[in-house]
């Protein structure tokens, strides 16, 4: 790329290789704060269902998630700053889900690992099944899979840490936590008489998607 | 009866509360269902005198994903993939179970070499579970990391072998009605063969790192203690029944498959502690790693699937059937009826960890809450299988 | 281990107001079945634990089935000679009943002690609405308990006489018996690639099928 990038007018890419040569690293507080936060992501230590023993997986000794600078699993979702939904959601469990992600501190990511925590995957015509996170929470990154290998994972971790390399610290495109009203709390449904209440949430999920059946050909 | 002492009657909800009846107050504590140490999303409602576990409830259906309601609206092929997912470290063992129902069911004859085959992979699922257990409950005991570390490399030398040959790490869906899928090439032979030589010197160093650690045995001799009594009465199972001195493997006493043709011993424990059950699951895998010799050795020629047993439009005359073996975790059981039609009229799942769990209360109960959590490791609960 | 039939009988001799009757089951696994009266259920089971020659120490699975009504012919063949001489013909007389809707328990029984089984007990409900109660055997057997709260939780079938009867995999506050064949899910159905069977009804309501005219994308 020789495109002057907006965090350094002026210069280009070739430049910047060149003054790195000579030990002069060049930066923007942008890039250099973004730089930070993409390679210490703290995950919660928040295992669902079967994906959740390809997270643990991730994290041991073959794939070695810690290459990634995201080993760190907290058990506490005050100290984490990622969200991996690794499984199943069910109704049952979906509040509790909910609430741990408004638990977490801003700024806060959510990973829908698996086609369960995508859509409900193989058991979405469960009566107790939630056809995907995103109904509760909003997700960044989707990987699908059932289960992803540990290898997705780690990949959709890495495009999870391009997103915040690529989020502008100031201007009205800035992430939520650089907002003024920047909160991200999401209404915790209850568990009603026969479904959960509300089925979802209203300002993400406003209605689904509009179809046309396809006919067979 | 219903009603806890514990819970606001208007709310419902626990509340830390003084029970007159007791010295001191008492505190409930709800561990779960996100918590780092219960596997999954598992619940349990604790009551502390202290810090000393005088009631403890369990909860469960975080993780309910109506298995059983599925299966019944689907063919009998089409719940095969989902047996993986019941107990998802276990997928052959589970496979095997429902195929074993299936076949009761409907009469179907298994070819020799596919019943070794499936001996094989049982085998090396028991190795690949109890390897991960022991990781898990040290990680209970607090040693954070290293024995799991240890464990998940085993493991990924066994996901290895059931990716090539299955095409899946975890769900492999292999085993059919009448036989397996695919039939293991020489080469994945060679590779099997060569990963159990292997793994014997894996379980010495292992041990050499746990057993007779001094940790470990102060955390775990004496903790949790279950009788043989109490275990056989709730339905207790697997290496949890076995550790209490009860010889019952349903590997010899139904003798399903090719069992009978192998010379394996069955450990046995002999005070039903948290110990004891680590033990018997070390000792059981060196069986297995006995097992599996014989079965190299002896694995017939001839076809893997049998020919008449017909997957497409399966339809089983009406009747009903109860299948099991001997899982890793406990007996493993398929309860189906048929009506006739091509999807199982009911399709129940004899869940072995979720039965195990019913002496959870009993076994904690007296102990502090830092031993109910390896309690509940010794148990070996995989929650796809506890609430399916 | 005598045969069902055997045991039955012996069942009979010591409880001679019980009603145990053998229900066979025709699939090759020929597991059969004794059905036993709700009354006597609970002594029945206990003296199948405690016989000496029998010792059946563990009660493994416990299953709920849902019959619900259903119109059964049954088909009646009777043969009849031909007045003319002729070879005699069969004729076949069908009738309709309704087979009136039951929850059914079903305990699989086996024994550590002496390696035998299984030995099947059933136990039926009245019907499927009101009549729906059935002794625990959480007393004889205590692994029992988890299994009789997930069927009455899914089936709601309720325990006389067990200790601890709530719901188990649903939430508290869940009013339906989801188990049961006449439950219906709450209506969130999403499209689904290749739907068939019920989820081809419910992506029909759904989802608008295509205008004929409109050129279909491939
Ligand atoms: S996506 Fe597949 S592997 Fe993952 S939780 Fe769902 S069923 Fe299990």
């Amino acid at each position: 790329m020789s495109d002057p990038t907006p965090t350094n007018p002026g210069i280009t890419e070739t430049e910047r290789d060149e003054l790195r040569r000579h030990g002069i690293l060049l930066t923007g507080l942008e890039e250099l704060y973004n730089w930070g936060r993409s390679h210490s992501v703290w995950p919660l230590n928040f295992g669902l269902a079967c994906c959740a023993i390809e997270m643990i997986a991730a994290s041991m000794a073959k794939f070695d998630i810690a290459r990634f600078g995201s080993e760190v699993f907290r058990p506490s979702p005050r100290q984490a700053d990622l969200l991996i939904v690794s499984g199943t959601v069910t109704k049952k469990m979906a509040p509790q889900v909910v609430r741990l992600w408004n638990q977490m501190p801003e700024p806060k990511y959510c990973i829908a690992m698996g086609a369960c925590a995508i859509s409900g995957g193989p058991f979405k015509q469960g009566y107790n099944v939630l056809k995907g996170i995103d109904r509760f929470i909003p997700v960044d990154i989707y990987i699908p899979g059932c289960p992803p290998r540990p290898e997705a994972l780690l990949h959709g971790l890495v495009q999870l840490q391009e997103k915040i390399r690529n989020q502008a610290i100031a201007g009205p495109d800035a992430p939520r936590h650089l907002q003024a009203e920047g909160d991200c709390n999401c209404p915790i449904p209850e568990c009603g008489a026969h479904d959960i209440e509300p089925a979802q949430n209203g300002a993400l999920w406003p209605k689904p998607p509009e179809l046309v059946r396809p006919t067979k050909s | 009866m219903n009603a806890s002492p514990f819970t606001n009657p208007s709310t419902g909800a626990h509340v830390r509360s003084v029970r007159s009846d007791l010295p001191g107050d008492l505190m409930e504590v709800s561990m779960g269902p996100h918590h780092p140490s219960t596997h999954g999303v598992f619940r349990m409602i604790v009551t502390l005198d202290g810090e000393t576990i005088v009631r403890l409830k369990p909860v469960f259906g975080y993780l309910h994903r109506n298995h059983e309601k599925l299966a019944e609206n689907t063919s009998y092929l089409g719940s095969m993939p989902y047996t993986d997912r019941l107990d998802y470290l276990n997928s052959m063992t589970n496979n095997w179970a429902y195929a074993r129902a299936v076949e009761q069911l409907a009469g179907i004859a298994v070819p020799e070499r596919a019943e070794y085959v499936r001996v094989i992979l049982a085998e090396l699922t028991r190795l690949l579970n109890h390897t991960c257990l022991a990781g898990f409950l040290m990680q209970d005991c607090g040693c954070s990391g290293t024995p799991l570390m240890y464990a998940f490399r085993e493991r990924e030398k066994i996901l290895d072998l059931f990716e090539s040959l299955s095409g899946s790490r975890m769900m492999c869906n292999y085993q059919r009605f009448g036989g397996c899928r695919v039939d293991p090439s020489a080469d994945w032979l060679a590779r099997a063969r060569q990963l159990v030589e292997e793994y014997g010197p894996f379980l010495d160093e292992f041990e050499a790192l746990l057993t007779g650690n001094e940790i470990l045995l102060a955390r775990t001799q004496g903790v949790g203690r279950l009788s043989a009594a109490l275990a056989i009465n709730a339905g207790v199972t697997g290496p949890m029944l076995r550790a209490t001195g009860v010889n019952h493997d349903l590997r010899k006493v139904d003798g399903y498959g090719v069992y009978p043709r192998f010379q394996f011993r069955i450990p046995l424990g002999e005070h039903g502690d948290v110990y004891d059950r680590y033990m018997i699951r070390i000792l059981e895998m060196r069986e297995s790693l006995a097992i599996l010799r014989q079965a190299f050795a002896g694995l017939p020629a001839g076809p893997i699937m049998n020919p008449a047993a017909k997957l497409r439009g399966f339809r089983p005359k009406v009747g009903e059937a109860y299948g099991r073996i001997e899982g890793p975790k406990g007996e493993i059981g398929f309860h189906l009826v048929s009506d006739g039609g091509p999807n199982p009229w009911r399709y129940h799942v004899r869940a072995p960890s979720f039965i195990n769990l019913t002496i959870l209360e009993d076994l904690c109960l007296g102990h502090t809450v830092a031993d109910a959590v390896i309690i509940l490791g010794s148990i070996d609960i995989v929650l796809g299988e506890v609430d399916r | 281990m005598e045969t069902l039939t055997q045991l039955r009988d012996r069942i009979a001799a010591l409880f001679p107001a019980a009603d145990v009757v053998l229900a066979t089951n025709p699939s090759p696994s020929a597991q059969h079945a004794l059905r036993l009266d709700a009354t006597h259920a609970r002594a029945i089971a206990t003296f199948l634990r405690d016989d000496p020659a029998l010792q059946l120490d563990q009660c493994t699975n416990v299953t709920g089935i849902d019959w619900p009504e259903k119109e059964v012919v049954d088909v009646t063949r009777t043969t009849v000679p031909d007045p003319a001489g002729g070879a005699p013909r069969v004729v076949e007389e069908k009738t309709r009943r309704i087979e009136p809707g039951r929850l059914e328990v079903v305990y699989h029984l086996y024994s550590i002690a002496l390696s035998h089984g299984p030995v099947v007990l059933r136990l039926v409900t009245g019907n499927r609405t009101d009549a729906v109660t059935l002794p625990s055997l959480t007393p004889v057997w205590r692994s029992a308990e988890f299994q009789e709260r997930e069927v009455y939780d899914l089936f709601g079938i309720v325990f006389e006489g067990h200790p601890d009867l709530r719901r188990i995999l649903m939430w508290d506050g869940f009013k339906d018996h989801p188990m049961r064949r006449d439950y219906r899910e709450p209506d969130d159905y999403e499209w689904e690639p290749t739907p068939h069977g019920d989820v081809l009804a419910k992506a029909k309501q759904h989802y608008p099928a295509p205008a004929p005219s409109a050129p279909s994308t491939p």
